[in-house]
């Protein structure tokens, strides 16, 4: 034992506990685990969050024995390309268990945290009964429930702080779930309903509102009216995230007149987003809390075109955040060049893929934001076309990408002016960007681009491949090289055995590998399985039987394999079979 | 002798959507924009790859590419940046070979389903998803049975916006126009049904609500003498139907139900869309 463990080792336990109690990321305190058996000890009796970012990789038991204390607990289920339908639906990622197990031991749990899972209502009704100090739930790209378990939330959870939803898929059952906040309720600091499709109580939102006076984020949805929202601001001028509800009115009205002096009060507010319905013509209404605003949000605002987006950015000089819709435009993207100074993320989404969009931006809106806004790090960029010039002056004018996701509208779409893939492109951009985590990449891509992946690309963690490579070789590149890697997502490649096979120990420092339409076999994928026992290594052919076993020489359809500590899920359902 | 308006191909949604499909063939040179920034792309070559099927067979609203004879004029056609229906009108009329079926790649390009129902389905009544999407079929029965609920709130809340949401109605042929609430109605369908009931007396036949067979689909296909146009916020005069019903609330300032004939280049559509994309019945 060397002389730093034996000094440490002479603190009672209580004082190690008070130091990891400054570790808050769940990477810290997994490092400060492995140091030794007594810091494992101590550390694992004293965390309060968990994150665990496949619900597959460990069970419900397992958590509560390692962390008796748990107060927090994220779970991620789905893997990320059922975002587009890729995943079939009853794959799994149910929370169920996990809610059952936590209540039968007595966890105390305040807050939970989910992405990509199944949650039924009976999962948020034993929720909400089992946990006397529940605060926080936040739902993302989930689904599974309905306004009813919202309500058994509302009703049971007495302390709740936060109720945020983004992007779920939510049944309306037009029960008053919004009223079943009891009068008692006065803690909320954080209400996101905007996915709800229906229509909300809105004297009952009002009364909530008005005795929440620790409210701080307040996102609505497209049913609640503008007359509404200005009512509600007017109750809550310590707001500092709207989202707001519909945005129409007749812009002459007493109402508009209304909202937008109390925006001129609303000094607190620093996120904007909302106008699904949005009548252009009030948008001078927001002007004011444009001045302020860090994080904007207009994605979901397709109803505002291109010269009103500009008009309202003109005023939002503090922006670190955006969110739009290609129908701003290259030209829109130059004014948030030059008004924006303090831009960090930018993700600009397609507003129309009914065909080859006219609305869409391109290469020169990349290139301009990259000039003009130095702070970049982060990026999502849906376009029409991309050339490599443009690309390698945008890594030269932003080395501190931490995110960079391109996607071309037309999956293999070659340099626009030249002609030629993508690679040179994409290659500038890992070189130059040496903090780089997270990579999309797009386009007509050769197994060059690979190459430059796998030497440059050291602090990758994560890589979204699809339509891209000529050879296994593209993908070894990329499992030789990054050593960092997490994840590594795979559509519609030439990549086959050889370079799933080359190196199967890597898997079990990754979190997982999906490869979808490539050329990769069954008998590879069992051969895999074989060797790798804490791998689960999932197959799934849609509208197949899995019946005996298939031709080894099967091309298989879909493969998604993770590490996991317990073995086969008892859940999978008929058509995923685990190796 | 009934007639009905020639509105819409499909009752379908927007989700045919996830363009890129298509690969541009080699040759092909820079995309060039005329004078109104409409791009003058050569034959596009739609690739069907993978499955494509889920995607695919998402409803979809009727878009140009179901007139293949083109429209009436460039004036139709999109400038940049802010409009947003389909200028592959012209990549039709070029001839090209594919089928006016929107050929997509399964999840290309990668958007969150969520973001694709909200944006691009409003207009749907039955959402096909299979079993790739989430919620399955319980889904279309609550959200139809919603849309019911939804209409009757409206009505309050129509009157507290003012006068936004109605628009005037004028049909050719007849000197006295309408006035259409469309914030009362959540989709194409709807609208299209109502302006049937108000310009086309109902038949000998009356419907029992159920009852659908008897009738041929409101949503026509093309054995109707009319179509339903509206004028837009730039004052243009365009089809009913291409963009997403959202975005065209924000931009409709009244509507004409215009003659075919009237509606010059505009032909009728092939029946077949009109089969599968139909909704049940509200």
């Amino acid at each position: 034992m060397c002389l730093f463990q034996s000094i440490m080792n002479y603190f009672p336990e209580e004082v190690l506990e008070h130091v990891f109690d400054f570790l808050t990321s769940h990477r810290d305190r997994n490092a400060v685990s492995l140091v030794c058996k007594s810091w494992y000890s101590v550390e694992r009796c004293s965390r309060e969050k968990v994150f665990i970012g496949n619900c597959y990789a460990v069970n419900p038991e397992r958590l509560i024995a390692r962390f008796p204390r748990v107060r927090s607990l994220t779970l991620k289920g789905k893997p990320h390309f059922a975002d587009f339908n890729l995943v079939p639906h009853d794959w799994g990622g149910y929370v169920y268990p996990w809610i059952e197990a936590m209540a039968k031991n007595g966890i105390n749990l305040e807050e939970l945290r989910l992405k990509r899972m199944v949650v039924s209502d009976e999962s948020l009704e034993l929720l909400a009964k089992s946990f006397p100090n529940f605060k926080s739930l936040v739902l993302v790209s989930c689904e599974g429930f309905t306004t009813d378990g919202l309500a058994a939330i509302a009703s049971n959870c007495r302390y709740l702080r936060e109720l945020d939803l983004q992007e779920n898929e939510v049944d309306d059952r037009k029960g008053q779930w919004l009223s079943c906040f009891p009068d008692s309720c006065t803690s909320l600091v954080s209400l996101n309903f905007t996915c709800l499709k229906g229509e909300v109580n809105v004297a009952a939102l009002e009364r909530l509102v008005a005795r929440c006076r620790n409210l701080k984020s307040l996102r609505l949805n497209h049913a609640v009216p503008l007359d509404v929202l200005q009512k509600i601001l007017a109750q809550a001028p310590q707001l500092t995230d709207l989202g707001t509800g519909s945005f129409i009115s007749d812009p002459d009205s007493e109402t508009c007149a209304k909202l937008k002096n109390i925006m001129k009060k609303s000094k607190s507010i620093r996120t904007l987003s909302g106008f699904l319905d949005v009548n252009p013509r009030c948008l001078p209404a927001v002007y004011p809390v444009c001045t302020n605003l860090t994080s904007l949000n207009l994605s979901y605002a397709p109803g505002i075109y291109s010269t009103e987006l500009t008009k309202l950015i003109c005023h939002c000089e503090k922006l670190e955040r955006l969110w739009i819709l290609d129908t701003i435009g290259d030209k829109g993207l130059g004014v948030v060049a030059s008004t924006c100074k303090e831009l960090q993320e930018l993700r600009v989404f397609p507003s129309d893929f009914y065909g080859v969009g006219n609305a869409a931006v391109t290469e020169e809106g990349l290139v301009a934001i990259s000039a003009g806004c130095p702070k970049l790090n982060s990026i999502l960029y849906f376009c029409q076309q991309m050339t490599n010039a443009a690309l390698i002056t945008v890594a030269k004018n932003c080395p501190n990408f931490i995110r960079f996701r391109l996607c071309t509208l037309d999956a293999t779409v070659p340099d626009a002016v030249t002609n030629l893939p993508l690679d040179e492109g994409f290659g500038a951009i890992v070189q130059s960007c040496k903090g780089l985590k997270r990579l999309s990449i797009s386009g007509l891509l050769t197994d060059q681009v690979f190459l430059y992946i796998g030497m440059y690309a050291e602090q990758l963690e994560m890589l979204s491949i699809a339509f891209a490579g000529d050879s296994d070789k593209g993908m070894l590149y990329v499992l030789n090289g990054c050593k960092k890697l997490k994840k590594l997502e795979i559509r519609d490649c030439p990549f086959g055995n050889a370079a799933l096979l080359a190196d199967v120990g890597k898997y079990e420092t990754m979190r997982s590998l999906w490869m979808s339409s490539c050329e990769v076999t069954f008998g590879a994928c069992k051969t895999l399985a074989e060797k790798m026992p804490r791998l689960n290594v999932e197959v799934f052919n849609e509208g197949e039987q899995i019946d005996g076993s298939p031709d080894g020489r099967h091309r298989v359809e879909k493969m998604y394999l993770y590490r996991t500590l317990v073995g086969p899920r008892s859940d999978a359902p008929d058509f995923v079979w685990t190796l | 002798m009934e007639t009905s308006l020639g509105l819409l191909n499909s009752a379908g949604g927007g989700g045919g959507g996830g363009g890129g499909g298509g690969t541009l063939d080699k040759n092909t040179a820079k995309v060039e924009k005329d004078y109104m920034g409409m791009s003058k792309e050569p034959e596009l070559e739609l690739v069907e790859k993978g499955k494509g099927s889920a995607w695919g067979e998402y409803g979809r609203i009727l878009t140009a590419k179901d007139f293949p004879n083109g429209f009436s004029s460039g004036r139709n056609a999109v400038s940049a940046g802010t409009k947003r229906e389909r200028a592959s009108a012209n990549s039709v009329d070029e001839g090209s070979a594919s089928s006016p079926a929107v050929s997509q790649v399964v999840g290309w390009p990668p958007i969150r389903a969520y973001r694709m129902n909200t944006l691009f389905n409003q207009a749907k009544t039955s959402n096909v998803e299979e079993d790739k999407g989430v919620g399955g079929n319980e889904n279309d029965e609550q959200s139809k049975k919603k849309m019911n609920h939804g209409n009757d709130k409206n009505d309050v809340v129509v009157k507290e916006r003012g006068n936004v949401g109605f628009v005037k109605v004028n049909m050719d042929g007849l000197p006295i126009g309408r006035k259409v609430d469309l914030h009362a109605h959540k989709s194409y369908e709807t609208l299209a049904k109502t302006l049937e009931e108000m310009f086309f007396k109902p038949s000998l036949t009356t419907r029992g609500g159920k009852e659908q067979s008897v009738q041929p689909p409101k949503l026509l296909d093309g054995s109707s003498d009319f179509v339903l146009t509206y004028e837009d916020r730039e004052g243009d005069w365009m089809l009913v139907g291409d963009v997403p019903w959202r975005m065209f609330l924000n931009t409709v300032k009244r509507l004409r139900i215009m003659r075919t004939s009237e509606a010059n280049g505009l032909a009728p559509k092939s029946q077949d869309r009109n089969e599968k994309q139909n909704g049940k019945p509200i």
